[in-house]
Parts: structure tokens; C-alpha cells; sequence
């Protein structure tokens, strides 16, 4: 199989305007990945699985990622005049980087017996501008799938057939799979709760139902 | 009847009964199950059935594919929210008498998935329960164990009086409410009537 570099360049050759970037994963597998543009998605998709050399005509796995919106804090050492005299000074700089939600695709090929290649798609952010393209219409396979990032992420595929929640019920509202979701307090009662998990039984119980020892 | 004498009597060759024995004793040995699994607990139910464990020498070999002929419910496995009003509905087409065993972790308390935003944590928030198992997921011997168990209960059972079984008395429920799909959880969350949370222990 070509290398994701090569790869990438014969995206951007073969789809214009295609803004590709190779995600670069730390870990022992390096498994890096491929970031597209939202505009050249389905594109850049269709040659991907149509090149000769590519081939890749199964999407074996999507899945969604959620990017809350972060603070880092970073410690510097900045020159600064201190009474006429210049020092090093330890500063503290915020950096605030804007969440966002995140498709995952997984692609092999089945014919040419390699892969896998990971593309990624991102939304604009986390709350309304949350759509990305659906690359159903390339791989039939992907539709439950994105189905299923459609109600666990609360990602909107524009292009999906049959864009319907899968796992919950139509009548949920919330994402459950989002780094900020806070599930219906209905387990915490323990006979002999402590902590966090007391000050959520103390919220239930009414106080009469108090049972001393 | 004095046992003592009814043993006696036996011996002569007289039979003596009450109509409560009898009627317990029908209905204790014709345990029809609802044949429906929600999970890998159904795998053991199936094997508790087949031949090694043979759920036919209690009579409750027969599983039937109609609430209408069932008269146990065995909630095997996990209860997801989706599932639960399906779950308590099956349950309500059920004719009296009705029993119910919860088999297994999830079905008793929500089991592994006890944190988890989508399985209900005990199918007795919705429904009376006679027999809980324990058990992730219990062996075919302690749904055989479960089963005696409910058979005792029914024996033991008097026609009259405050603790006669539900379906004699003319004003219990013989339907429970079934819950509604809500934007953030089922509502209500629990049936008051059947379920309340435990009390908490302690003072703290």
C-alpha cells in the first residue's frame, strides 16, 4: 500500500481544492490519519475507493470523537524589566482552542487486501454548525454507522439517506457519547452511600426516609 | 386437617384434600413460561429447558409464544430503557394468575450496566417480581432453584384472608402503567406503586 503521504498527494491531485492534513498519532501504532476537508469530503472519498491502486471498498468502522472546548495552560519563561533590571519571569498563557466533533472513518480494501487508512471529518463546532458530509452514498455500509454517531454524538449528515436516531428512542434529546453529557440520576441508591454518591442519594430521599442505625 | 391423621387416612386408602391444596397444587406444577429472552441469560434459560436440565419435570416445559397462554414471565437478561415499556406491556397482556422471575444481574438491578444512561436497573421499577436471581449469568440450576422457589410461594399461598394471592383479590392491579419515552429518560422513572428507593442507612 502506498504510504498516507503519497496517498495524500494523489487526493490533492486527483480532487481540487482538497485541503488534506496527516493527523499524527503518538502512540506505539502510529496509526496516523488523514483529515479532509468538509467540502472535498465526498470527493476525496469516491477516488479512494475507485483509484486502481486504492481500492479501498470497505469502510469497516465509523465512529464519532468529541473535542470539548479546551483550555490549555502553558508556564513560560518571558524577559521582562523587573526595577531596571531584566529577568526571566514564569508566565502563564491560556490558550483556548474551540471544540468540535469528529468522524472517524476506518477504510480497507477487500480486493487489494490492505489497509486500514483513517480519514477524519470535523464539524465547525459543537453545537449547531455540527454537520459533516455523509460518505453513505460511497460506502452503502456506512449508513447505520453514521446513524449511530447521528445519536450518540449529535453529528447531522448532510446526504444521509435515512438520518434517524438508532439506539435511543426517537424522543431523546441528548447525545449520550458527548463528553458533557450527564445521565438520568437514577442508580445511586446504595445502602450505604458516601461521598458525591450521598450528596446525589441525599437529592432523591426524602428526608423522612432517613433510617437511622 | 391434622397432617398426622391425613397420613393415617392415606394409609386406608382415603384420600383427603382441601380445595386450597388443590388449586395450589395446579397451578404450582402448570408454570407456563413466556418463551422471550432479552439477552445471554435467555441461552441459559433455553439450556435450563433443553434436555440436560429439563424444565419439564415442573411442568413448565411448555414456553409459549402468546402472553395470552403464559403464565410466567422470566425477564431474561438485560432490560434496556427502549425495551422496558415492551417488556411491562407483554407483562400486562398476560392473564391471571401471573408470576414473574427477574434471571439475572441485569434484570434484578441493571447489573454491569447499572451507570449506564440505557438500561433500567431492575425490571421490578415496572412490574411486581416474585423471584429474583442472582447471577451473571446464573446456571441453569439456579433458574431450576428459582423455579422451586416460586413453586413453594404458590403452596404456601391461602385462598382467603389479607395475604391471599393477587389475582383473588378484586381490587389489586392486574395491569401496571406502561412507561412513556421521555427527552432524557423514561417517565415516570420508576412505578411508585410497585417501587420506591430504599431507605438510606445511617444518619450521615
Amino acid at each position: 500500500m502506498e504510504t498516507l503521504e503519497q496517498i495524500k498527494a494523489r487526493v490533492e491531485a486527483a480532487v481540487p481544492g482538497a485541503k488534506l492534513e496527516i493527523v499524527l498519532n503518538a502512540a506505539p501504532c502510529a496509526q496516523h490519519s488523514l483529515r479532509v476537508d468538509n467540502a472535498n469530503a465526498l470527493a476525496a472519498a469516491r477516488f479512494l475507493r475507485d483509484d486502481p491502486q486504492l481500492r479501498f471498498d470497505y469502510a469497516s468502522n465509523v465512529t464519532g470523537v468529541d473535542w470539548p472546548d479546551a483550555v490549555v495552560q502553558e508556564t513560560k519563561l518571558v524577559k521582562q524589566v523587573v526595577n531596571g533590571v531584566e529577568r526571566d519571569v514564569e508566565r502563564t498563557f491560556e490558550t483556548k482552542t474551540p471544540g468540535c466533533l469528529e468522524v472517524v472513518y476506518h477504510l480497507y480494501s477487500m480486493e487489494l487486501r490492505h489497509g486500514p487508512v483513517i480519514l477524519r471529518l470535523r464539524t465547525n463546532d459543537r453545537a449547531d454548525r455540527n454537520h459533516v458530509p455523509s460518505l453513505t452514498p460511497v460506502w452503502r455500509g456506512a449508513e447505520f454507522q453514521e446513524r449511530e454517531a447521528y445519536d450518540l454524538f449529535g453529528i447531522v449528515f448532510d446526504g444521509h439517506p435515512d438520518l434517524r436516531r438508532i439506539l435511543m428512542w426517537d424522543e431523546f434529546m441528548d447525545f449520550p457519547m458527548r463528553k458533557d453529557y450527564v445521565g438520568p440520576d437514577d442508580y445511586e441508591w446504595e445502602p450505604t452511600p458516601h461521598d458525591e454518591v450521598l450528596v446525589k442519594a441525599k437529592r432523591h430521599q426524602p428526608q423522612a426516609r432517613e433510617v437511622e442505625e | 386437617m391434622d397432617e398426622g391423621l391425613k397420613s393415617e387416612l392415606r394409609k386406608q386408602g382415603v384420600f383427603v384434600t382441601t380445595l386450597e391444596e388443590l388449586y395450589n397444587w395446579g397451578r404450582q406444577n402448570s408454570l407456563w413460561p413466556l418463551g422471550f429472552g432479552l439477552a445471554c441469560c435467555a441461552i441459559e434459560m433455553i439450556a435450563a429447558s433443553m434436555a440436560r436440565w429439563d424444565l419439564a419435570r415442573f411442568g413448565a416445559e411448555v414456553f409459549r409464544p402468546s402472553p395470552r397462554q403464559a403464565d410466567l414471565m422470566i425477564v431474561a437478561g438485560t432490560v434496556t430503557k427502549k425495551m422496558a415499556p415492551q417488556v411491562v406491556r407483554l407483562y400486562n397482556q398476560m392473564p391471571e394468575p401471573k408470576y414473574v422471575i427477574a434471571m439475572g444481574a441485569c434484570a434484578i438491578s441493571g447489573g454491569p450496566f447499572k451507570q449506564g444512561y440505557n438500561v433500567l436497573k431492575g425490571i421490578d421499577r415496572y412490574i411486581p417480581v416474585d423471584v429474583h436471581i442472582p447471577g451473571c449469568p446464573p446456571r441453569p440450576e439456579a433458574l431450576l432453584h428459582a423455579f422451586m422457589t416460586l413453586q413453594r410461594q404458590i403452596g404456601e399461598q391461602t385462598l382467603r384472608g389479607a395475604d391471599r394471592p393477587r389475582h383473588l383479590v378484586a381490587e389489586a392491579p392486574s395491569e401496571f402503567p406502561i412507561p412513556q419515552f421521555g427527552a432524557h429518560d423514561l417517565v415516570p422513572p420508576n412505578n411508585p406503586a410497585v417501587w420506591q428507593p430504599p431507605a438510606r442507612v445511617g444518619k450521615n
